[in-house]
């Protein structure tokens, strides 16, 4: 028998408020251990919470973005465990009526496109963070986490491979960020995943034993996880094992998943709405004042690429996966408007410098290694005739981490292209003349030779010479003297 | 005369003409609960120095002139439910045995900014969960009226601190009648306003959803205005209601031509000690004469009131009490691990009652009980506001009896909770409905004990109650009896 497994995650993450959801402290990372804290994110007595708006804002935001219903009256919820983390020995988050339901998402997968559906979507507060093996035996709380404001993100179980998963992540992500509404950091935790994925016979309807797996920290290990796990449950299945409903934990250096609780000793977490928050009435107007206010997400920016520039789709995909390309690629236009060129040269040679420099792996690229302006003015150099492409190469060589416009670098190391005829025609006939075996081939029949002529040519003239009039001029000479 | 025997308003008045200087005021007052407060024990916590500190600004205040607020310079306890900044504040229970809080809840801040001087914090039932102030960790409580009896509670401490002039007037708090109860069974006057009215922002959260700051006073006059005090909208507090706050003394007009009162069939039926009862129906006939017109209503649901409760209430206190966890505040006791930190904490700094309703709550809010139990009881919570509505309909404000006997015997219920709740019994409904509702003495039993009236009003109607009570207030001379210590 052959199995297929069935996956949904849970995506968490972190808003980019400038408060924290319950209370006026900052968000602030890396500030010195709990020193974003007063009494209400500590959990004092006679304390109470009061509602971020921002917060709210910010997921009515994903919500529309993702096609969800807006909860016109939702409720928050305490979900109750206790956790030296967790200062109130409860979460307040929702659980009945969250603020958004049913949306999906769409991404690609091997060429085609897949929609996956949202079951909700819901606010929360974070914990704060235990800290252990710094001071002997105990263990130090950091509460400056605490009450920073989350999404969690639940997908219904329809990813069907690693891949999937990791795709859908992705699209995920990058919505997230083209609302401006979360950095999407995985490995510092401002965008964090818990997959839940089991097996079951091909052609099955029923779902299997569902495990779930934390500590989920790159994208990478949600692959590797799930392939791990995948493997695991069909292996044991396939040896006539059977498989309990647990959570597990995956090891990023032994590279497996191991059992953490099981279902038996998980938590009644005792939700019930939270009587110091009044449920929470979203009205039409505010709903509508913030669709109209939602940016063109990724894709329908890459659409807009497509037909508005005529771009491949591959091109498309690759300019609008990250909002700071796309932004880009677009202050570029509007420099010099030939779009298929200048995407050729963002994918091409500015990719693989990001690349070199690790730039791509930042959240957003803040520094580039050259203007948009620039680049667009190198492309309407070359487009221009100004310039062999080439040449562009050295000049975008020389421009990296200068300011300098490629005009300036083009005049001063006289790269100017060349295209009067006469000193072509001068160069043609020194290599014709140098050439003469070369040249006989050629006539016999040989014109695979004329490349190598060119070569010679554009070496003579230091690349400079327009390579369509050696060409032209060249063709014309090997005629005549036939 | 030890000026402390004064109302509020009238030592407000010899404080604006200066024939008294808050200092002396507040020094009386001390020099009342020196003498005492051994035999009484209304409070916890004394703040003697800050007292006095706050004294003398109020008089230079006095001395300026102008137009001083009403309680600058007035001598007033506070529950020990009242988070106060840098003066222990321990809930009646021994896990915060050690609390000194960081922050000053809002109606602290209110009264500081309006002048009050705050005298100290008095005791009350281990988070206000009780009847009687038997609870608390600190203290046995005694009724100034008669040392062998409770104050109630859970506001104990305020109510017989009112009672016995240890202070001019009080504050405590009101989830099932904890203002009330004690203030009928010390002979003062308890106002619980509606939920919303005042912020609960830095009052340790018993039961979320019902839990009110109120005055208890020695007449309708000083409820009055110490509800104008602190009552109003709070941006902390959520759950506090964005409306305006009426000038509550101008509702003392002694005119009640007219005014529709309705008198439940339910409250009289059971457990009714028959000199209670008496003294209310007195009470309405008084009523009867100055004009008020008495009619006989129904509020069939008040069976299911002490049930859904103590399910409600608890349930929410289960939650609220979570975080005393003995890691950032409060009493921790040593355990060898975080389990046993935990566990020991809880066990040796909570007692028996607060443990009681800690497990109701946990099991009321359970997987598999949830429905049954919580969303039961919200369900009748429902039913009960409907009786109310559907009541106010026909009439502008409900009379009851406040309990349905007067103060019993320390020790003689403790041991039977389920006794214990019953002495709520009349209070209850209106927390679960959200109602505002007074409390005033309406006469003694044989045994010298006073006896309290409950006023009901609609929602944010705190005004006619308070012309009701005002009105009954000057047509008996109740409200004067003190006792003898």
């Amino acid at each position: 028998m052959s199995y297929e497994p069935v996956i949904g995650l849970e995506v968490h993450a972190q808003l980019l408020t400038e408060s924290k959801i319950f209370c006026g402290c900052s968000t602030k990372f890396g500030q010195a251990p709990n020193q974003n804290t007063c009494p209400v994110c500590t959990g004092f007595p006679g304390v109470l919470p009061v509602l971020n708006k921002r917060v709210v804002e910010f997921a009515i935001r994903a919500g529309l973005a993702t096609g969800c219903q807006i909860a016109r009256s939702s409720i928050l919820a305490r979900k109750n465990y206790f956790y030296p983390d967790l200062p109130k020995g409860y979460q307040i988050s929702q659980y009945e009526l969250p603020i958004c339901t049913n949306g999906c998402i769409d991404f690609a997968v091997n060429g085609a496109i897949k929609r996956v559906r949202l079951t909700r979507i819901h606010m929360e507060e974070d914990a704060g963070k235990n800290i252990h093996d710094l001071h002997g035996a105990w263990s130090l709380v950091d509460l400056n986490r605490a009450g920073v404001p989350l999404l969690e993100i639940v997908s219904e179980p329809e990813l069907c491979s690693a891949e999937e998963a990791g795709s859908y992540l992705r699209t995920l992500r990058a919505i997230l960020q083209y609302l401006e509404i979360c950095d999407g950091n995985m490995e510092e935790g401002s965008f964090r995943c818990d997959a839940n994925v089991s097996v079951r016979p091909v052609g099955s309807a029923a779902l299997g034993t569902k495990i779930e797996i934390k500590n989920l920290n790159s994208f990478k290990a949600v692959e590797k996880a799930l392939g791990y796990e995948i493997g695991r449950q069909t292996e044991t299945l396939t040896g006539g094992g059977t498989l309990i409903q647990e959570t597990r934990l995956w090891d990023e250096n032994r590279e497996e998943t191991r059992a953490m609780r099981s279902k038996e000793s998980a938590h009644d977490y005792r939700y019930f709405p939270d009587p110091d928050l009044l449920p929470l009435v979203i009205n039409d107007a505010w709903i509508e004042e913030i669709r109209a206010s939602l940016p063109e997400l990724p894709e329908a920016r890459k659409s807009r690429f497509i037909s508005e520039y005529g771009l491949p789709a591959y091109d498309a995909e690759l300019l609008t996966g990250r909002k700071d390309i796309a932004d880009y690629f677009e202050t570029a236009l509007k420099t010099h408007a030939k779009a298929k060129s200048v995407a050729n040269w963002i994918v091409g040679d500015l990719f693989r410098v990001l690349k070199e420099r690790k730039l791509d792996e930042q959240l957003t690229i803040t520094s580039w290694p050259v203007r948009a302006q620039q680049i667009a003015e190198l492309v309407q150099l070359i487009d221009g005739g100004k310039i062999s492409g080439k040449i562009a190469k050295t000049v975008f060589d020389a421009m990296l981490d200068s300011d300098r416009a490629p005009i300036e670098i083009v005049a001063e190391k006289g790269l100017e292209q060349v295209s009067d005829t006469g000193s072509i025609e001068a160069a043609v006939e020194r290599i014709l003349a140098a050439h003469t075996k070369q040249v006989a081939d050629f006539q016999s029949g040989n014109e695979k030779i004329l490349g190598f002529l060119v070569g010679q040519i554009m070496k003579a003239t230091q690349g400079k010479a327009n390579p369509q009039k050696v060409n032209e001029i060249l063709r014309q000479k090997l005629k005549a003297d036939r | 005369m030890n000026p402390a025997v004064l109302t509020l308003h009238d030592a407000g008045e010899k404080l604006r003409k200066h024939e008294l200087s808050s200092q002396e005021l507040t020094l009386a007052a001390f020099q009342r609960i020196s003498e005492t407060d051994e035999k009484i024990h209304a409070y916890i916590t004394l703040c003697r120095d800050a007292a006095l500190e706050q004294a003398k600004q109020a008089d230079e205040r006095l001395k300026r002139g102008g137009n001083p607020p009403p309680l600058l310079g007035i001598p007033i306890a506070l529950k020990d439910i009242f988070v106060t900044e840098g003066v222990l504040t321990t809930c009646g229970s021994k896990i915060l045995g050690n609390f000194v809080p960081p922050y000053d809840g809002t109606a602290v801040k209110k009264l500081k900014e309006r002048g009050a001087v705050i005298v100290g914090k008095t005791n009350m039932d281990e988070f206000a969960m009780g009847s009687s102030t038997e609870n608390s960790a600190l203290a046995v409580t005694r009724n100034p009226w008669n040392l062998e009896r409770v104050p109630g509670g859970s506001s104990g401490g305020s109510a017989a601190a009112v009672a016995a002039d240890q202070c001019v007037a009080a504050f405590g708090t009101d989830t099932g009648g904890s203002i009330r109860q004690p203030a009928a069974f010390c002979g003062v006057v308890g106002l619980k306003p509606t939920y919303g009215r005042v912020s609960r922002y830095g009052i340790i959260a018993f039961a979320s959803s019902m839990d009110q700051v109120g005055p208890i006073t020695k007449d309708v006059r000083d409820c009055a205005l110490m509800l104008e005090a602190i009552a109003g909208h709070d941006p902390a507090d959520s759950t506090s209601a964005d409306r305006s706050v009426p000038l509550y003394r101008q509702a003392l007009t002694g005119d009640i031509k007219g005014l529709r009162v309705g008198v439940p069939k339910e409250y009289f039926i059971t457990g009714i000690a028959p000199e209670v009862e008496q003294a209310v129906r007195d009470a309405i006939r008084l009523l009867v004469k100055n004009g008020a017109v008495v009619e006989e209503i129904s509020l069939p649901h008040t069976e299911y009131a002490v049930a859904v409760y103590y399910i409600v209430a608890t349930a929410e206190a289960s939650s609220n009490l979570a975080r005393y966890d003995g890691m950032r505040f409060g009493h921790r006791a040593g355990g060898k691990d975080l389990l046993e930190t935990y566990m020991l904490s809880r066990e040796e700094g909570f007692g028996p009652e607060v443990k009681r309703r800690i497990m109701l709550g946990t099991y009321a809010l359970s997987a598999g009980y949830y429905d049954a139990f919580y969303l039961k009881a919200q369900g009748v919570r429902a039913l009960i506001k409907r009786d109310f509505d559907a009541a106010f309909q026909r009439c502008d404000a409900i009379v009851t009896p406040t309990a349905p006997t007067t103060a019993f015997k320390i020790g003689e219920k403790i041991a039977d909770p389920l006794q214990m709740y019953l002495s709520d019994i009349y209070t209850i409904s209106v927390n679960l409905a959200g109602l505002p509702a007074l409390s005033l003495p309406c006469g003694f039993d044989a045994d010298g004990m006073p006896i309290g009236l409950q006023i009901i009003g609609k929602q944010f109607d705190e005004a006619t109650i308070l012309r009701l009570a005002y009105t009954y207030e000057q047509a008996t001379e109740w409200h004067r009896r003190k006792p003898s210590l």
